[in-house]
């Protein structure tokens, strides 16, 4: 999650022609700069022709048969074909997973749960490479942030609940954790990897079993993780991996085997889902959409925040729940920063996802892209002042340009609705009250930033932000100890940290 | 000569109801006829409408962002005091609570002795609740990062039906120990004690619009609390077992956080009197939002 740009890693030449590139002289005119291509080695990578389901520790095609095709979103090809889950094999894995439940998994002392979920951190680790170029391949994220965050978080995550799982008793004192039993979890596209490890680490760690039904543009990345099950011998059906188009995703939700529901993905969702188990005792996480405020102060420090603010909008192509879209900016500074804003932008380099150089890969689908333009189309019409750098795009592939609205009003469709793209809206504000005042007018409250010098400044503004996470002097930070989730319409529960147990346990009296 | 108390007719109350710290009746002008266990008529409650509801949720989302800023410690102190004046008030809520639950006496004191002493135990929660459920998080870089819980907002309690008093203590303690300001639907057929309850916490120190005591039919109420787009929580204790399903899927479409009664318990025999299944933090934590902070370490 580092800044997009680090001095060490840019080969530079002066290019001749056309300014694709500038540094530091204003609005794009200075000096270009070109980078020779870095590409990643893609051969790490053996992709199968076919992917079936992972049900009860084994590979099996969909029942009848069907498939359907994920697609490399930097070129538009086809890359492999995936098993097309029916109401059937839904039913197959959750009673797998129930069977493992309560027979194996759900059997096994806590020190011995642990012990294999530090394997499949190791494993996770030892297969790295794989996993990012394969991430990258199949979602569009450059290879840098699945390299340098996306596995490596992943890992990490099944470490650090590795070690709660014979330590539950610490975590809910004068109480005894059991778990709920068989977890339905439903991932989104844009960090498939990392959220299946958020979703299935702190559940294992608990006794729980599950069904990840990861998203139908991002399969092989959850497919490729049931290969880690298979090596690290965890008991078939503890997990099992479904894919499919969304309405299978229902299927598992309202299965009447399933006791715990968790979802990542947009909020309109999100009601479907909570209407789903509405009337059950079934429990229940949701994680939203977001509109974050990053909120900008006079005595903030200038070059640090024009990192925070790039990091917190373009990293994932701004395909992130809890991006910083919305920049609050103080009326004094507007000015400077902007300018400042823009010939960062310049430097920004949008391209091939597997080129080690690239700071923003491919969008991650044809109707994500269709969504982003529709949208930065009704911030032109409703009058915001548009800015993008100067940069080529590829000629395939789904791609779109860092985009600036200046201008902008809080009633604009861009203040108000999650683009899930590399767009920020810029907002001014004079007073601290105003900057929380329009930070909290939305419907989300997933995260916020808030960049100043002053620390009783920052105290003041994170108790009254109404946001799961609040970044201060930085943006876009995660870790596996730290919890993460919103307020209001982004939802409810946590996952990480000691918290994000909570959601996988039913406590009992001692 | 006959004896004064001979003819001296009874000063009756009208059981209004509690909004923003006063006591309205219903704009609605209705009532219904509430009975004793017995079946002996008691006296006519409000019946209050969706209009009176939404002026409650009004009230409450403005007394939340006072009561929620007030120090930990002086919400304990200000809970602990309802407890004092519960205290004065043992005879009249024991005389309410066995002519509406059919209790005898010994046992209506009981339990009102036990909801004085609830309120006495979760109001201590108030400068705890943050060390037990708050954390500091050693994440894997340069960073503090600490966990702190927050009060949701606005919660909308349906109380429990059969436990008049103390059943609704033990729900509605709960959420206003870390900063919720609450909207109460009473038992529909037992509401003379949350309305009696409600004139103690007017004299107590719990400012107005915090806790607002709404008496009516829980078939007109329920879903426009439950839909309301600016309640945060819902507490479904209450909620007839017909009205489940709706109410819940009328939460879902705002993402509502939902404290439920498990399907298998069946409300009107559980034990509010028993300590070990009705104070518990998690009764608190189910109004709570955790707010994770990170700020860069360096010099």
């Amino acid at each position: 999650m580092a800044a997009m740009v680090s001095s060490t890693d840019k080969r530079v030449v002066p290019a001749a022609t056309n300014g694709v590139n500038s540094w530091g002289l204003g609005d794009g005119q200075a000096i270009p700069w070109e980078y020779a291509p870095a590409p990643e080695a893609r051969d790490l990578v053996t992709l199968k022709e076919r992917y079936g389901l992972f049900i009860n520790g084994r590979s099996v095609a969909a029942t009848g048969g069907g498939t359907f095709t994920t697609v490399d979103p930097a070129t538009e090809q086809p890359l492999a074909r995936v098993a097309r889950a029916t109401t059937a094999d839904v039913d197959k894995a959750v009673r797998a997973a129930r069977r493992a439940q309560s027979r194996s998994w759900g059997q096994l002392p806590g020190k011995e749960r642990a012990k294999y979920l530090f394997r499949i951190s190791r494993i996770l680790q030892e297969r790295s490479r794989e996993f990012a170029v394969l991430e990258s391949m199949d979602s569009g994220k450059p290879i840098k942030e699945s390299r340098d965050v996306d596995v490596p978080l992943a890992a990490s995550h099944f470490w650090y609940y590795a070690g709660w799982a014979d330590k539950l008793d610490y975590a809910f004192p004068g109480r005894v954790a059991r778990p709920l039993g068989v977890a339905a979890q439903i991932i989104p596209w844009n960090f498939p990897l990392l959220m299946l490890a958020w979703k299935i680490a702190p559940a294992l760690a608990a006794g729980n079993t599950v069904v990840l039904k990861p998203a139908s543009t991002t399969p092989l990345s959850a497919l490729l993780f049931a290969d880690v099950c298979v090596q690290a011998d965890l008991p078939p059906g503890t997990v099992n991996i479904v894919t499919g188009p969304g309405e299978i995703g229902m299927d598992l939700v309202t299965h009447k085997l399933v006791d715990k529901v968790a979802f990542t993905g947009s909020t309109e969702i999100g009601r479907r889902i909570a209407r789903g188990v509405a009337g059950t005792d079934k429990a229940l996480t949701l994680e939203l959409g977001g509109k974050a405020a990053n909120i900008v102060f006079d005595d903030a420090p200038l070059d640090q925040a024009i990192e925070g603010i790039v990091n917190g909008i373009y990293f994932n192509q701004g395909e992130v729940c809890c991006a910083g879209s919305r920049l609050l900016v103080q009326e004094s500074i507007a000015e400077p920063l902007i300018d400042k804003l823009k010939d960062r932008l310049a430097t920004i380099r949008v391209g091939d996802p597997l080129d080690k150089n690239t700071d923003v890969g491919a969008i991650n689908s044809k109707s994500q892209l269709d969504k982003i333009t529709e949208l930065v189309q009704s911030g032109i019409d409703e009058g915001a002042d548009i800015y993008q750098p100067a940069c080529d795009l590829p000629d395939r592939g789904y791609f779109f340009r860092p985009t600036l609205f200046t201008n902008v009003a809080q009633s604009h469709r861009i203040a108000r609705e999650e683009i899930f793209g590399p767009v920020l809206s810029v907002l001014t504000f004079r007073t601290p009250e105003e900057a929380i005042e329009k930070a909290n007018n939305t419907v989300y409250g997933l995260s916020a930033g808030v960049w100043t010098d002053k620390g009783s400044r920052i105290l003041e503004m994170v108790s009254r932000l109404k946001a799961g996470v609040v970044w201060a002097n930085t943006f876009n930070r995660f870790d596996p100890t730290s919890p993460f989730g919103g307020y209001k319409d982004s939802g409810f529960g946590r996952e990480g940290g000691m918290h994000g147990l909570h959601a996988y346990v039913r406590l009992e009296d001692r | 000569m006959a004896a004064p108390t001979d003819t001296r007719i009874e000063v009756r109350k009208t059981y209004k109801l509690y909004i923003g710290g006063a006591f309205p009746r219903t704009e609605s002008g209705r009532s219904y006829l509430v009975s004793a266990a017995d079946g002996a008529p008691l006296a006519n409650a409000c019946r209050a409408s969706r209009k009176d509801l939404r002026e409650a949720v009004r009230a409450a989302r403005k007394a939340h962002v006072d009561w929620a800023a007030r120090t930990a410690m002086n919400r304990g102190q200000v809970l602990y005091r309802v407890a004092e004046l519960m205290e004065g008030r043992r005879d009249q809520f024991a005389g309410e609570v066995a002519l509406a639950e059919g209790l005898r006496d010994g046992r209506a004191r009981e339990v009102v002795d036990r909801a004085i002493d609830r309120w006495v135990w979760y109001a201590g929660w108030a400068d705890k609740i943050s060390q037990v459920l708050g954390s500091a998080n050693p994440v894997a870089a340069p960073y503090f990062n600490f966990t702190i819980p927050e009060a949701t907002g606005v919660v909308g309690l349906v109380a429990p039906e059969t436990s008049s008093l103390l059943g609704l203590v033990s729900r509605l303690a709960p959420p206003l120990v870390s900063g919720n300001a609450v909207v109460l639907i009473a038992s529909e057929t037992r509401p003379l004690p949350a309305v009696t309850l409600s004139e103690v916490l007017a004299t107590s120190d719990v400012p107005g619009g915090v806790v607002n005591v709404l008496t009516g039919l829980k078939a007109e109420l329920v879903p426009v609390l439950a839909a309301h787009g600016d309640v945060d929580a819902l507490d479904t204790w209450g909620v007839p077992e017909a009205m489940r399903l709706a109410t819940e899927q009328a939460a879902a479409d705002d993402i509502k956080r939902l404290s439920r009664r498990p399907t298998t318990v069946d409300e009107a025999r559980f034990d509010w009197l028993d300590d070990r299944a009705t104070e518990r933090p998690e009764w608190i934590a189910a109004f709570l939002e955790m707010k994770t902070v990170w700020h860069p370490i360096g010099m």
